[in-house]
């Protein structure tokens, strides 16, 4: 018998392997996934059969904006209801990282001690997870356009929504104002659909996809038929407070959370763990879920504040135009110096096009001090069609960083990047103030 | 055109040039939004006073158009302006024919040909301005491309299109690739050149970055309607800066 179709019936050692594989590529330095490759490689029902054991099951957070934070919310959520909670904390949203992420947690003969488990996955990986390991709950965010070189188009983007839906076994939970995802309600037999809303007077500042280029005076996109009514409906967005609405009452919570895109998410967040904490898991406790939501600290990257030089500075993960535009909006420019990092990897997205859905106009009266990242011409080309004057451009993000930081010294600091910009960033910064690294 | 714009070139603009942007609503998929803003801006810099129109489905049509522009659609984007875009074939084809310089990517490019032809067999019509055929495909081409061409020099850009698109004898194709797959994954041309309609797969936005395309449509536009061209003289530090690296990118 060949040595690996050996192994394979020795099932058995799956866990203590994994675990050895883990520990030697963390030596080695090496990726979160390689372990859970080998653990794929070597016996494929390890994840099926360790998941499957969670008393309240699996839940899936998916879309194309905000997984990360979204599931952390979650995660922080369930916590305060007392829940023992297994995610993918590593940033790690495919299929191995969820493998990887296990191994780390199981003890030595594979029992995971864990209530339920909430697993940010990315879309296409989804649906190769939801098909393995169908999940009791699923949470779907929005289908922004987002990284369109790599799963080709918007639609086919829902598509793979619908399907992670349609395995789902429990509740489907779905965000109201995104057609795309909405309707993928239509679509489903057995589960139960929970909403989760934004109020009519904050619609303007989540625009979609559709209506994107729509100038004033073309007709607007065919209207959605009568809306369903949502569990949790985000009424009102403070300087640093939130209004929910549900059970019928409003109740307003400090939010440590920035951005109207972050706190939206916390809307959809709540409405999973309602969902979970109703179906038995916990008694929902109203306050002690409010109160980690006003706690909740947003995913690294995600409108997160450092300090540098007594000066605070943002990072602003910038990966498509809704995103980029949301940001714009959320954060205003007034007083602050301004650097965007442009990078075209394959995490970023190649195709530098979606920059030119994204209206710079926001930063005209400022302008933007320093330009970096791989593609820091294609964002100087762009600013000077806005008109939105520039100040260095510097294609090396280290040497850009550093001048940004003694160039802005004494103002508050800003930076939109894309992904791996972003992680640039947080390496050269790690060198001169406290930041989590994350590889 | 704003109050600001028109303050700008008031008592100085050497004349209106007006552009049409097609289908922005369900056909602008891939930054499309870039090649009109271009073209605004590069009519205003060569002194000209540019109109900006939209032509959504079920819109009159603007009269006297002087550049056309068109982008890429997903599927369900071209399903919706099919029957439009057949009702406007006699109007598009006698402006094509009567020398209008048009600009079409991706989706558009592949509608103003003969038909696309998808996976299952179902032939899409297009309107036949452009002798060319699309084919749907399996296979996703995606990626930097570099164009050679005769009348443009070097076009950059970025592709990612499944139909596969055949050129007839009508049309001539926008150049070669050195880098990258252009029209179909046999022949090495990307795009097609008919009368004064430039066709091509690529975005990135296009027009950015391929200033000479720019400015061939505003120069078409303005000879075709005041009889010649009189340039001003846009500042393309960025641009050249841009394409010297977007061209060093790998595939």
């Amino acid at each position: 018998m060949p040595l690996l179709g050996y192994i394979q019936n020795m099932v058995f050692f799956t866990v203590p392997l994994g675990k050895l594989v883990r520990r030697v590529s963390r030596l080695r330095g090496g990726g979160s996934a390689l372990p859970g490759l080998v653990v794929e490689k070597i016996d494929p029902g390890f994840m099926r059969r360790t998941l499957t054991t969670l008393p309240h099951g699996v839940a899936v957070v998916s879309g194309t904006n905000g997984k990360t934070t979204t599931t952390k919310m979650v995660v922080e959520l369930l916590e305060s209801q007392g829940l023992k909670v297994f995610t993918n904390r590593t940033g790690s949203n495919f299929t191995r990282g969820v493998a990887a992420a296990l191994l780390g947690e199981v003890d030595w003969r594979g029992r995971l001690d864990a209530d339920v488990a909430v697993l940010e996955l990315d879309e296409a990986h989804a649906v190769h997870f939801v098909n393995s390991v169908p999940p009791r709950y699923c949470l779907l965010l929005n289908v922004l356009r987002d990284q369109l070189d790599r799963f080709g188009e918007i639609d086919k983007t829902a598509q793979l929504l619908q399907q992670i839906a349609a395995k789902t076994t429990g509740t489907v939970v779905l965000n109201r104002e995104d057609p795309r995802v909405a309707r993928i309600a239509d679509t489903l037999t057995g589960q139960e659909v929970k909403y989760f809303g934004l109020d009519h007077s904050l619609l303007g500042t989540f625009p979609n996809d559709d209506d994107m280029r729509a100038a004033p005076g073309s007709p607007a996109p065919a209207a959605l038929p009568e809306k369903p009514a949502a569990d949790v409906v985000l009424r009102k967005v403070g300087a640093d407070s939130a209004e929910f609405e549900y059970d019928g009452g409003t109740v307003t919570t400090a939010m440590k959370l920035r951005g109207v895109y972050n706190i939206f998410n916390a809307a959809a967040a709540l409405t999973l763990a309602r969902s979970i904490c109703g179906a038995g898991a916990a008694t929902a406790d109203h306050a002690t879920l409010l109160e980690a939501l006003s706690r909740v600290a947003p995913a690294f990257g995600r409108g997160e504040s450092l300090t540098v030089e007594g000066q605070p500075l943002d990072l602003v993960l910038v990966k498509n135009p809704s995103g980029f535009r949301l940001g714009l909006k959320s954060f205003p420019a007034a007083g602050y110096a301004t650097m965007i990092a442009i990078n075209d990897n394959y995490a970023d997205g190649r195709d530098m096009s979606w920059l030119w859905d994204v209206e710079f106009d926001s930063l005209r009266e400022g302008g933007v001090d320093v330009l970096t990242g791989s593609r820091a011409y294609d964002m100087a080309l762009r600013l000077q069609y806005d008109q939105v004057p520039v100040g260095a451009v510097e294609t090396d993000i280290p040497a850009a960083l550093a001048a940004f930081v003694r160039e802005g010294r004494g103002k508050p600091k800003r930076i939109f990047c894309t992904y791996t910009a972003m992680l640039a960033i947080r390496r050269e910064l790690s060198k001169i103030t406290t930041v989590e690294v994350v590889s | 055109m704003n109050q600001a714009e028109a303050a700008a070139t008031d008592g100085r603009s050497k004349g209106t040039i007006r552009v049409v942007q097609l289908y922005p609503r369900d056909m602008n998929i891939y930054g499309d939004w870039g090649n009109a803003l271009v073209l605004q801006r590069r009519i205003q810099w060569h002194g000209y006073t540019p109109e900006l129109l939209e032509y959504n489905v079920g819109d009159p049509f603007p009269e006297d158009v002087d550049i056309i522009v068109g982008g890429g659609g997903q599927d369900s984007g071209q399903l919706v302006i099919q029957d439009d875009l057949q009702a406007r074939a006699g109007q598009l084809k006698d402006l094509a024919e009567d020398g209008a310089p048009m600009l079409v990517i991706c989706g558009l490019y592949q509608l103003f040909g003969r038909f696309f032809k998808t996976r299952t067999g179902a032939v899409i019509p297009g309107i036949g301005i452009l002798d060319v055929e699309t084919h749907g495909t399996d296979e996703r081409l995606i990626g930097n491309v570099k164009v050679s061409t005769q009348e443009f020099g070097e076009v950059l850009g970025y592709e990612n299109h499944s139909g596969q698109t055949t050129l007839g004898t009508g049309v001539r194709p926008l150049g070669t690739v050195p880098k990258g797959t252009g029209n179909n994954s046999n022949d090495g041309h990307e795009g097609a050149r008919y009368r004064n309609i430039v066709a091509s797969y690529l975005h990135g936005s296009l027009l950015p970055k391929n200033p000479a395309i720019a400015d061939f449509l505003i120069r078409t536009a303005a000879e075709r309607k005041f009889g010649s061209f009189s340039p001003g003289n846009p500042d393309d530090t960025y641009a050249l800066l841009a394409r010297e690296h977007a061209g060093r990118r790998p595939r």
